[in-house]
C-alpha cells in the first residue's frame, strides 16, 4: 500500500487553465480513422469537456480561431531519453545507464529527469507533449524502473514515476549477462524468482538466505511491482527465436505485462505475438540487417504487426541515426508511404498516429491521454498541415489545457544568426 | 647537403648538353617521372541502357530548374534531351509518368557504406585506422565491402553516387572515394570513373579524445593544429622534392634511381597541394572551420567541403566568400558537446547566405531518405521566413555534392550530355509519402521498385531470414 501512495502522490495534479475552445479546425482523435471537420474541440480546467462539429461555444471560453489547421492528441513518444541525458557524450549529463552500479532493476529515473532539460521545449516544439523515458541496461541485463514525463513549460514533468522495468534480452542481453543467451535468461528467471521469494517471506530473504542469489534486496523489491502486473515489462528482444522465448513467458508468470521494445524480426512471428495480447515499441525505419539478431529487419514490420493485430507504437529507439523525438510523426508517415510501395505493408494514416498518440498511451497504462475525447486530458497540438508531413509543425501545443510557449534554445540560435552583418557590438549581445 | 649536390650535378649536365648537342634522351616512362596519379583506376562499366522517355513529370533537374508537364530522353546512357517536348525515337521505352516527379540522382558526399558495413560486428569494422593521428596513406577503397546490403538500401532511396570516407578518429583518416551504388566483385567494379580522390580530416573533438586517451599528441584542439600543421609542412618539403625531381627527369638530367622514395602518406597530402585531391574536413563548430581555414591559407591548399558542419550557420558569409560547401544533416543536434549548437534551420541558413549547402547522410539509414532530410531543412527554413522553391533545394541533393566531389562535369544535374542518373518519385519527392519507384544510372534501370528482378540483393542476404521481402 505503501507503494501504492507514493504513486498517487507523484502523479501531480494538472495545472488549472482558463476554459478554451478551438473552432474550426479539423480533428484527427487518434481513434481508429476517425476524422471531425470543422469541428470544435474545449477544454476546462485541464480536461477535454466537448468535441464535435460545429459544437457552441461555451460562455467566457477563450476562443482559438483554427480554420484550415488540423488538430491531432499530444505526441506521446513510447520510448526516449528526454530529461534523461542532456548531451548524450558527456558522461556526466548521461543517466541513461550506471554500468559500475551495484543496483539494477532498483534504479528509478524519476530521480535524474530534468525538468530544465533544453531538450524538453525542443521535442515540444514538434508536437511531443509526453514521453517514455527509458533507462538503458548497463549492470545487469536490468535497467531499472522508467517514467512517463510530460513536457510542459514549468511542469508538472512527471506524469508517472516508476511506470515500468525494462530489461534487455537478445545480443545485448547476453552480452550484459555474462556472455549468452542462456545467461541473460537465468538471470531474469533469477531475479524473479527473488523477487517471488522476498515478496512471500521477507523475514526469511533478510536472513541472509540469499547469499547465493545473486539478488540485491532493492533489485528483488523493485520486481514485485512486474510480478504481480502492476508495472509494464519493457523488453528488448530483435531476433525472432528471442521474441519467441519471450513471449512463453506469461506462462510462468501470468500476470507479467511484457511488452516488446526493437523487434525488428517480430513480423516473422507477428501472428504469435498478437495471440499472447503483448504490444510492440518498434521503429518504422528498421530494415537493414544491423546484426546477427535483425538479418530480417524490413520496413514492412510494423504493417505486418497492425494487420496481425498487435498494438504497435513507435519509439525515438536506437539504430536510426539521429533518432529524435520530434521525428516521430515523419516516422508514422514513412510507415504510411511503405504500404503504396509494391510487396509493401504499411499503416492507414489513422493507425499512423495512433502508433504515437493512443497506442503508447494504452501500452503504459495512461487512461486519460492518446485521444481526443470528452474527458481526457487536454494534450492538444494544432498543426499547420498534415501532421505526418514533413513540412508540417505545430502552430500551438497545449499540455493538461495550458498553451505551451513556441521558443526554443534551438529558435533563439537560429533568430541570433538570421543576419550575420557586423554592427556596434558582437552577436552575442541581445539585440 | 645532399640535394644541394644534386643540383649541381644538373648544372654541370647542362653547360655541357650546350657545348655539344646530344639526341634528346628517350622519355622515361611516366611512373619514374612523377609519382603516379591513379595507380588504382576504376573497372565499372555501365549496365546495358535502353532509349528511354519520360513525360508528363515534374522534373526538379538537380541545378535549380523545374519543368512542369516535362519531357526527358535518356539515350547511350547520357541524358539526351530534356525540355517541355523531346523526340521519341523508334523503340524506345516511353514512360507515362503524369503526376510523378523525376530528379537528379541523389549524391551523397559523406558515407560509411562498405567500410562501417551491415551487420556492424567487429570483423566489419573498418573505417578508422585509428593507429596513428596521421594515416592519410590508408584509401577507404581498400576496406569497402562490396556486398554491404545497405548499397542495394541507399539505391532504393534514390541515390546515384556516393563518396565512401573513413572515420574520423584521425586528423588524417586517409583517402576517400566515389561509388557508385552498383554491386560489383570488386570496390574497383563499383568506383566512380575519372572521380578525384578526396582526404578525409578531422577537427575536434574525435581525434583530441581517440589520442589524447592514450597520453599522446593531439589531446587537445590545440594539438590538433599543431600536429596538422607540421604535417603540411612535410608534404610541402615533399611536393618540392618531387617536383625538383621531375624536373631534372623531364630534362633528362636525373636518374631513375634519384626519384624520391615514394611515402604513401604523403603522396595523399601533396595531392592536396596540387590540387588533384580534394579535402572533405569533418568539423562541426565555426570556429574551428575558421582555424581550418587559415591552416589552408597557410599552406596554400583548398577545403572542399566542410562536414558536419552543424555551425555553419555562425559563419554562412566566411564560408561563401571562401567558396568551401558545407555537408549538413537536417536536424542531428546535441548528442555531442560540438554538436550542441545544431539548429533545424542551418542548411536554410547556409543556403540563404549564397554559399554553397549540401545535405549529408553520415548513416546508413540517413542516405536511404536525403530527400527527406532536405525536406525538413526546407520547412525549417521556411518557417524562420527563408523561401526556397524545392527545386533549388533539390541542389543540396545533387549539383552541389558533386561540386563537392569534383564530378559536377559527369553528374549532378539533368542536363544534356551529363550521365543519365535520374530517379522517378511515386509523388513530390519532399513529401513524406513519397518513394523512388524507378532508379537508373548512366541510362541503365538499375532499381524498379515494381519488379524484384530490378531490385538488387546483397550476396550477405541471400538466404537470410526475411529474404524476398520488399526492405
Amino acid at each position: 500500500m505503501k507503494r501504492l501512495l507514493l504513486t498517487a502522490a507523484l502523479v501531480a495534479a494538472p495545472a488549472l487553465a482558463a476554459p478554451t475552445a478551438i473552432t474550426g479546425a479539423t480533428l484527427m482523435t487518434g481513434q481508429g480513422e476517425t476524422i471531425i471537420a470543422n469541428a470544435t474541440l474545449v477544454f476546462d480546467n485541464g480536461r477535454i469537456t466537448a468535441l464535435g462539429a460545429g459544437l457552441p461555444v461555451p460562455a467566457g471560453a477563450t476562443v482559438v480561431e483554427a480554420k484550415g489547421r488540423i488538430i491531432t492528441p499530444g505526441i506521446i513518444a513510447a520510448a526516449s531519453d528526454i530529461g534523461l541525458t542532456e548531451v548524450n557524450g558527456v558522461r556526466e549529463t548521461n543517466d541513461g545507464g550506471a554500468r559500475q552500479s551495484a543496483f539494477s532493476a532498483a534504479l528509478d529515473m524519476s530521480t535524474a529527469i530534468n525538468p530544465r532539460s533544453l531538450h524538453i521545449p525542443i521535442n515540444r516544439l514538434g508536437g511531443i507533449t509526453r514521453a517514455v523515458v527509458v533507462p538503458d541496461s548497463a549492470s545487469t541485463i536490468f535497467g531499472g524502473q522508467g517514467v512517463v514525463i510530460s513536457l510542459a513549460a514549468g511542469g508538472p514533468t512527471l506524469t508517472r514515476a516508476r511506470a515500468f522495468q525494462y530489461v534487455e534480452m537478445g545480443e545485448n542481453g547476453a552480452r550484459l549477462a555474462g556472455g549468452s543467451r542462456p545467461a541473460a535468461w537465468a538471470q531474469l528467471a533469477n531475479m524473479l524468482a527473488e523477487a517471488q521469494r522476498l515478496a512471500a517471506n521477507p523475514a526469511l530473504f533478510d536472513r541472509g538466505q540469499d547469499s547465493g542469489a545473486l539478488a540485491k534486496r532493492l533489485d528483488a523489491e523493485a520486481l514485485a511491482p512486474v510480478l504481480d502486473g502492476r508495472q509494464p515489462l519493457l523488453i528488448h528482444a530483435e531476433r525472432a527465436s528471442d521474441i519467441s522465448e519471450v513471449l512463453k513467458l506469461k506462462g510462468r508468470y501470468p500476470a507479467l505485462r511484457p511488452v516488446l521494445v526493437g523487434a525488428r524480426e517480430a513480423w516473422l512471428v507477428a501472428a504469435d505475438i498478437a495471440r499472447a495480447g503483448v504490444p510492440v515499441i518498434t521503429h518504422s525505419l528498421y530494415d537493414l540487417p544491423d546484426d546477427f539478431e535483425s538479418l530480417a529487419a524490413s520496413r514492412n514490420n510494423v504493417g505486418h504487426l497492425q494487420a496481425a493485430g498487435v498494438t504497435v507504437a513507435l519509439g525515438a529507439l536506437g539504430g536510426i541515426g539521429g533518432t529524435a523525438p520530434f521525428n516521430l510523426p515523419a516516422y508514422a508517415g514513412n510507415a504510411v508511404a511503405q504500404a503504396a510501395v509494391p510487396g509493401g505493408k504499411g499503416l492507414s494514416k489513422g493507425q499512423a498516429l495512433a502508433a504515437i498518440t493512443a497506442n503508447p498511451a494504452r501500452i503504459m497504462g495512461l487512461a486519460d491521454l492518446g485521444t481526443l475525447a470528452v474527458g481526457k486530458r487536454a494534450d492538444v497540438v494544432i498543426w499547420d498541415g498534415d501532421p505526418l508531413e514533413l513540412a508540417s509543425a505545430p502552430v500551438a501545443v497545449y499540455i493538461d489545457g495550458v498553451a505551451q510557449p513556441m521558443t526554443s534554445r534551438q529558435t533563439d540560435l537560429a533568430n541570433r544568426y538570421k543576419a550575420l552583418g557586423r554592427t556596434d557590438l558582437p552577436l552575442q549581445y541581445p539585440r | 647537403m645532399r640535394s644541394m649536390m644534386f643540383t649541381a650535378l644538373a648544372l654541370a649536365t647542362a653547360a655541357a648538353a650546350k657545348d655539344k648537342p646530344l639526341p634528346p634522351p628517350p622519355a622515361p616512362p611516366p611512373e619514374i617521372i612523377a609519382a603516379p596519379r591513379d595507380p588504382w583506376p576504376s573497372q565499372y562499366r555501365p549496365y546495358p541502357a535502353q532509349a528511354t522517355v519520360i513525360r508528363g513529370a515534374t522534373i526538379y533537374d538537380g541545378a535549380g530548374r523545374r519543368i512542369d508537364n516535362g519531357m526527358i530522353r535518356l539515350d547511350g546512357g547520357k541524358v539526351a534531351e530534356i525540355g517541355a517536348t523531346v523526340a521519341i525515337p523508334d523503340g524506345a521505352r516511353v514512360i507515362d509518368a503524369g503526376g510523378k516527379y523525376v530528379t537528379a540522382g541523389i549524391i551523397d558526399i559523406h558515407s560509411h557504406l562498405g567500410v562501417y558495413p551491415s551487420p556492424g560486428v567487429e570483423a566489419h569494422s573498418d573505417g578508422n585506422e585509428g593507429t596513428s593521428p596521421a594515416r592519410p596513406e590508408v584509401w577507404a577503397e581498400h576496406s569497402v565491402w562490396p556486398q554491404d546490403p545497405g548499397f542495394s538500401r541507399a539505391l532504393a532511396g534514390g541515390i546515384t553516387a556516393l563518396h565512401v570516407l573513413p572515420g574520423s578518429a584521425n586528423l588524417f583518416g586517409g583517402r576517400g572515394t566515389t561509388l557508385k551504388p552498383v554491386y560489383g566483385r570488386s570496390v574497383q567494379e563499383m568506383k566512380f570513373p575519372g572521380a578525384p580522390y578526396s582526404l578525409k580530416m578531422a577537427c575536434g573533438e574525435n581525434p583530441k579524445r581517440v589520442y589524447g586517451n592514450r597520453n599522446q599528441l593531439p589531446s587537445t584542439r590545440m594539438g590538433n593544429i599543431a600536429y596538422a600543421r607540421q604535417l603540411w609542412s612535410d608534404a610541402t618539403a615533399y611536393k618540392r622534392r618531387w617536383e625538383d625531381y621531375t624536373r631534372r627527369a623531364q630534362a633528362g638530367t636525373a636518374k631513375p634511381t634519384d626519384a624520391p622514395r615514394r611515402e604513401l602518406a604523403l603522396d595523399t597530402m601533396m595531392g592536396v597541394l596540387t590540387g588533384e585531391i580534394l579535402v572533405q574536413n569533418h568539423c562541426y563548430r565555426a570556429d574551428e572551420m575558421a582555424n581550418v581555414i587559415s591552416m589552408a591559407r597557410e599552406f596554400n591548399y583548398k577545403v572542399t567541403t566542410f562536414h558536419h558542419a552543424v555551425e555553419s550557420y555562425k559563419i554562412a558569409d566566411m564560408l561563401k566568400a571562401e567558396g568551401i560547401c558545407s555537408a549538413m544533416w537536417a536536424d542531428w543536434y546535441g548528442f555531442k558537446m560540438e554538436s550542441f549548437d545544431g539548429i533545424k534551420e542551418n542548411i536554410a541558413l547556409v543556403h540563404n547566405a549564397g554559399a554553397c549547402a549540401i545535405v549529408h547522410s553520415d548513416d546508413e539509414n540517413g542516405i536511404q531518405r536525403l530527400n527527406q532530410e532536405a525536406s525538413k531543412a526546407l520547412a525549417a527554413g521556411r518557417r524562420l521566413g527563408i523561401a526556397i522553391p524545392p527545386e533549388t533545394a533539390w541542389t543540396w541533393l545533387s549539383l552541389n555534392p558533386a561540386k563537392g566531389l569534383g564530378i559536377a562535369d559527369k553528374t549532378g544535374s539533368l542536363e544534356v550530355g551529363k550521365a543519365a542518373d535520374v530517379v522517378l518519385w511515386s509523388a513530390e519527392p519532399f513529401s513524406v509519402y513519397a518513394r523512388p519507384m524507378n532508379v537508373w544510372i548512366d541510362g541503365a534501370l538499375i532499381y524498379d521498385w515494381a519488379d524484384p528482378k530490378r531490385r538488387p540483393l546483397s550476396d550477405f542476404e541471400l538466404g537470410q531470414p526475411g529474404v524476398g521481402e520488399v526492405k
